[in-house]
């Protein structure tokens, strides 16, 4: 309601004002009032690639942000019941690798494996699996299941690619609950272009 | 002191705990009343100030104390 209700139609200049006035006063009300939103693609199903959606979307939802995010390819490996989720130092030159364990000179230490090395000996991607859970653990940094469960309680969307499960020959019984749809980019492109944020991971 | 104040540890938890149990234990507390917050996350001091500016609650006060973060939250 303005306080004003004098409009002045006959004066153009005064009605320029009175528009510029208005216009800031809505759209500052219109500012106030948005809820800022976010979607985010999920789309790598390791153990390190499971880290960003979760702690973003379940940070925004703190915010009080609209989440939604949609889990596509190996991402969908993040929706099922049981986790079995890996890291692999293979291609992933940046990764630091320092022990969990051990005495604190050797922790502090980072250690200088080539990577071809790390190919050619089996079992270590499952040996810097482990390591990677142990740091994650002494670190205070909250498990997958965990992050995922917060998401849940907060109304975070999860929607699950239909065609990935299609894909690979999945069934929806292997996925958590939460899941709040089943859909394809056709589906979930129109909620991206509303959100403020949209990310790629 | 505060007889509707309630106290999270949040201590020896990295982002994002420390925010998300906090906006857990804000959500069962009624307006006005106040949430102590501990942590030992150097973060958290940004991300509470963040939370509470995005969420319209009231950071009270934030400090250190024998090592460790306090936070003052009051629920909006």
């Amino acid at each position: 309601m303005s306080a004003n209700p004098h409009i002045p139609v006959s004066d153009p200049a005064a009605l320029d004002d009175w528009f510029d006035r208005r216009f800031e006063e809505k759209m500052a009300a219109r500012e106030a009032d948005h809820v800022p939103s976010m979607t985010l693609i999920a789309t790598k199903g390791t153990l390190d690639m499971a880290y960003p959606p979760f702690i973003l979307a379940s940070t925004a939802a703190a915010l009080g942000w609209d989440v939604s995010v949609f889990f596509t390819f190996y991402g969908l490996a993040l929706l099922k019941k049981e986790l079995d989720l890996k890291v692999t130092p293979l291609g992933n030159p940046a990764m630091p690798l320092k022990l969990p364990s051990g005495p604190a000179w050797l922790r502090d230490h980072e250690l200088n494996i080539p990577t071809a090395l790390m190919a050619a000996v089996p079992g270590f991607e499952g040996l810097a699996t482990t390591l990677m859970k142990k740091t994650l653990g002494n670190k205070g940094v909250a498990a997958i299941e965990e992050l995922r469960e917060l998401c849940v309680e907060a109304d975070v969307k999860l929607v699950a690619c239909q065609m990935t499960v299609d894909l690979f020959g999945w069934e929806k019984e292997d996925f958590i609950p939460g899941v709040s749809d089943w859909v394809g980019a056709a589906s979930f492109l129109p909620t991206a272009l509303k959100a403020d944020v949209n990310l790629f991971v | 002191m505060d007889a509707t104040r309630q106290t999270l540890d949040a201590r020896g938890l990295n982002c994002p705990l420390p925010i998300l149990r906090t906006r857990k234990s804000l959500g069962a507390m009624a307006a006005g009343e106040t949430l102590q917050v501990l942590a030992t996350d150097p973060g958290s001091v940004k991300d509470m100030e963040s939370f509470c500016a995005q969420t319209g609650n009231e950071l009270v006060s934030s400090g250190q104390e024998d090592g460790q973060f306090v936070f003052l939250i009051r629920k909006a």
